[in-house]
Order: structure tokens, then sequence, then C-alpha cells
């Protein structure tokens, strides 16, 4: 078993024989928010896509060491992909919502799933999109193409569309960070209310998004995990000179 | 260098300077009360307006910094105790206009034999390079500069404890001067503050440098 929602025990990733994330132990308690910060190429997009095995469709990706989801190893022999990705959702950086209605984008992981019901799929739409924060802006115009939102609003319809399922784990790659400021501030204050019945994991180059969202922070470099702490510590006081220098803007 | 190390470096030149003033406030001061020289406590409550600018120039850099760079960790902390330093070095320019002004009051000079008893040149010269080494701790980020600080503060409070008996047991002899001795514990008093408020600052700087919180602890270690 694991204390944590998700956890991750001395896991190393390797492309060919390149080392991307070099024996990371890192564990998510439930319904906190961890960001994962640092210098582009040092390992967090990777470390994200552990989660919901998205590292699997590249090739001569060799992971080792344990990915824990709810204490089990989702990379056990046996374990179907399709069942971990049901209860990992994830947010990536560019809104990508399908060609459909802003009701099917949001209907689509429950009727790949198999749902029938209509009235079942109808709550849960409705109940994901006000937990996304969108449910007022679109409720009388369901029927329109998703693709007719702005950035922002595509942004939160594919959050929605991630809370769905019910996932376990929300995983967000850069989820602001091609939003306006406005928009950036829903998804932030959004993040700060889907604490509340999820656990979250957020890539982010933006380090003052990490420090208002999170409740951890943890600072990879070179695909090592350099310091994980509360986020408050982590920001006034690291405790590793990496952290430190990273942090203040004076890298290299 | 980076924008923001450029400005922290504008904000330390500040405090540095905010420093200067103040060291001039306290040695003139002293002096104006000791001789009785009227035009230099003048001089002393005309400069105090120029602490009060600075002071408020150092608080508004303070607030551009932290809105336009939002700083983190070393870098917030500096902001914070420079901020503060500030404001403890203003209140130390405070006592020093408050001594001015009790050399303005007085009658008669201090008889001689008292003023040699106080010694409160050596007072002074404690207090500056107090402050002096506040100054380059905090410039030079040297923290263990600043602990010595606590030193130097228990020094000033054994002369306070002396000064204020010297003072004490002149009263029945010179019931005449009952107001300029008031006066003179006064201004002793003040100094003694003056010490505090530099171990105040000391105790940002360690802030700043360590992260280490040392206020309200009573060992200073």
């Amino acid at each position: 078993m694991s204390f944590f929602k998700v956890e991750t025990r001395n896991v190393s990733l390797y492309y060919g024989n390149t080392a991307a994330l070099k024996n990371i132990s890192l564990g998510v308690p439930e319904n906190k928010v961890v960001a994962i910060i640092g210098p582009s190429g040092c390992g967090k997009s990777t470390y994200l896509r552990l989660f919901n095995r998205m590292n699997d469709m590249i090739d001569d990706v060799r992971v080792e060491g344990e990915v824990l989801l709810n204490g089990k190893n989702i990379y056990a022999d046996g374990v179907r992909v399709e069942e971990v990705r049901k209860r990992v959702g994830m947010v990536f950086q560019k809104p990508n919502p399908f060609p459909k209605s802003i009701f099917e984008n949001v209907a689509y992981g429950l009727r790949i799933n198999g749902v029938t019901n209509k009235r079942y799929i109808e709550e849960t739409v409705e109940r994901a999109l006000r937990q996304a924060a969108l449910w007022d802006e679109v409720k009388d115009n369901l029927k329109k193409s998703a693709l007719a939102l702005s950035g922002g609003q595509q942004q939160r319809l594919c959050i929605a569309r991630a809370l769905a399922v019910e996932p376990s784990v929300v995983l967000m790659d850069e989820p602001s960070s091609a939003l306006d400021p406005i928009s950036n501030a829903k998804i932030e204050e959004l993040i700060w209310e889907l604490k509340k019945k999820y656990t979250i994991l957020i890539v982010t180059h933006n380090m003052q998004q990490a420090a208002r969202v999170s409740d951890w922070t943890a600072f990879f470099y070179l695909g090592e995990l350099i310091e994980y702490a509360e986020t408050k510590d982590l920001f006034t006081n690291p405790r590793n000179e990496k952290t430190q220098n990273y942090i203040t803007g004076r890298f290299g | 260098m980076t924008h923001l190390d450029s400005e922290l470096n504008r904000l330390k030149a500040e405090i540095e300077e905010m420093g200067r003033l103040v060291q001039h406030q306290l040695r003139k001061s002293v002096q104006a009360f000791v001789d009785m020289r009227k035009d230099l406590a003048r001089e002393v409550l005309f400069q105090e307006r120029r602490i009060n600018a600075t002071e408020l120039k150092i608080d508004r850099d303070c607030e551009n910094i932290m809105a336009l760079f939002n700083p983190v960790a070393i870098d917030l902390r500096l902001v914070f105790a420079a901020f503060k330093i500030n404001s403890h070095l203003e209140r130390m320019g405070d006592h020093s206009k408050g001594i001015a002004s009790y050399a303005l009051d007085l009658r008669q000079p201090l008889p001689e034999k008292l003023l040699s008893q106080l010694d409160l040149f050596s007072a002074i010269d404690q207090l500056e390079n107090m402050i002096e080494s506040n100054i380059m701790a905090f410039r030079d980020g040297d923290s263990a500069k600043a602990r010595k600080i606590f030193q130097s503060d228990a020094q000033l409070d054994s002369w306070n404890r002396k000064a204020m008996q010297s003072v004490i047991d002149f009263f029945p002899e010179h019931p005449d001067l009952v107001p300029e001795l008031l006066n003179v514990a006064s201004a002793v008093r003040k100094l003694e503050r003056i010490g505090d408020l530099n171990k105040n600052i000391a105790e940002e700087i360690i802030f700043y440098v360590e992260a280490h919180v040392l206020k309200h602890e009573k060992e200073k270690i």
C-alpha cells in the first residue's frame, strides 16, 4: 500500500541508453496539488506522462521502478493501459477539443466507456462543466461546436472532458501557458477548487503559477529530483543551491 | 548581473546611504548636547527631513521590486530585510533628533565631572561601529559579522547601567540641575535604544542570509 494517491518509487526512464529520469521517488497525497518545475529538458513532462503511460507510445522507452496509482503499480504485468487512462485525466498546453459539439466533447469519455444512459450522461456533462467553471458560459449553447469557443473556454472544456470520467488524478502539462491573463487566472482558480475533489499534478514553466496553485513543489534538473518541499518553503527558503539559483533566475 | 540583481544592489546602496546619514546625525546630536551647541542641534533637526525622505524612497523601492519582480527565496528575504532595516534606521534618526532637541532645552552647560563619568563619546564610537558593521554585513550578506553586533550591544548595555548610575549619583548634590539631569538620563536611554535597534538590524541580516528567525529569541546564536 501507499500513503500517497500517486507515487513513484525509484523510477528511472530511458530513451534508448539515455536516462531521462533518474531514480525519482516522489509521492503526492490525496487532494493536494503538486507542481513540477525545472528548465526545459529536465524531465518534468516525461515524469508527468509516467502516470498515464503516455511514454509507452514512444519507441525504445524503458521504465524501471514502480509507479503507483492508488497503491498499485501501473507498470506491472497485466495492467491494461486503457484502465490506467480511465483513472488519470490529462490536460495539455494547447487546448485540444474534438471537432464536435461542446456537449459531445464532455460526453466522449463516457460514451467510449460504453455508458448509454442518456440522463446519466446529461447529468455528468453538467456536473463536469460546472466543476470546470464553464457551465454558466455554455449552458445555452451545448450543441455549438467546441471549436467556436475562446482559447480559455476551450481549455476549461478540456478540463471538463477530463473530469467527466471521474479520474483519480488530473495531470496538467502547462495548462495555461497559451492563454491570456484572465483565462490563466480562471484556470488557476479552478485548480484551487478542483483539489477539493481531485489530486492534481501540474507541470509549469511559470514559477509564480507554481507558487500560487500548488501545495508542494518538485524541482527537476537534468532528469533528477533536486528538491521536493512544501511550496511555501521551497519559494522562501530552498534547501538546495540549484533550486535557489533556478527560482531566483540565476541559473547556469 | 540580472536586472533584479542591479535593483537589489541599488537597494543595498540606499540602505548604506541611510546608515551613513544616521551615523552623522547621531554624532552631531551628542556633540550638540555635550557642548551645548544649539546651532549644531538645529542642523540635526533640519537633516532629519533628509532621513525621512530617504526612508520613503527606500519603502517605495521595496514596494516596486515586490510588484515588478516577484522576488523569491533569498531575494525576497533581502527585500523584506531592507524594508525593516530601513525602518529601524529611521527610528535611530528619530532618537538622534530627540537628543538634539534636549540640547536646545539646556539652560546651562553640563558639569565637566558628569560628562567625563558618562563617557558619551565612547558610546557613540561603539554605536557608529555597530551601524558600520551592520551596513557592511548587509552589503556583503555576512551573517557572521551581523552576529558580532549582539556582543557589542551587551557592552553598550553595561555602559548604559553605569551611565544611569552616574546620573542618579549626581542628583542629590545638584538640585539646580534637575531638568538637565533628566535630559541626560533620557539621552542615555535613547543611546541604549539605538543599540537595541542595531541588534534588530543584525537579526534582519541573519534572516536575509540564513532564513533563520532570531526575533524574540533570548539566545541569539
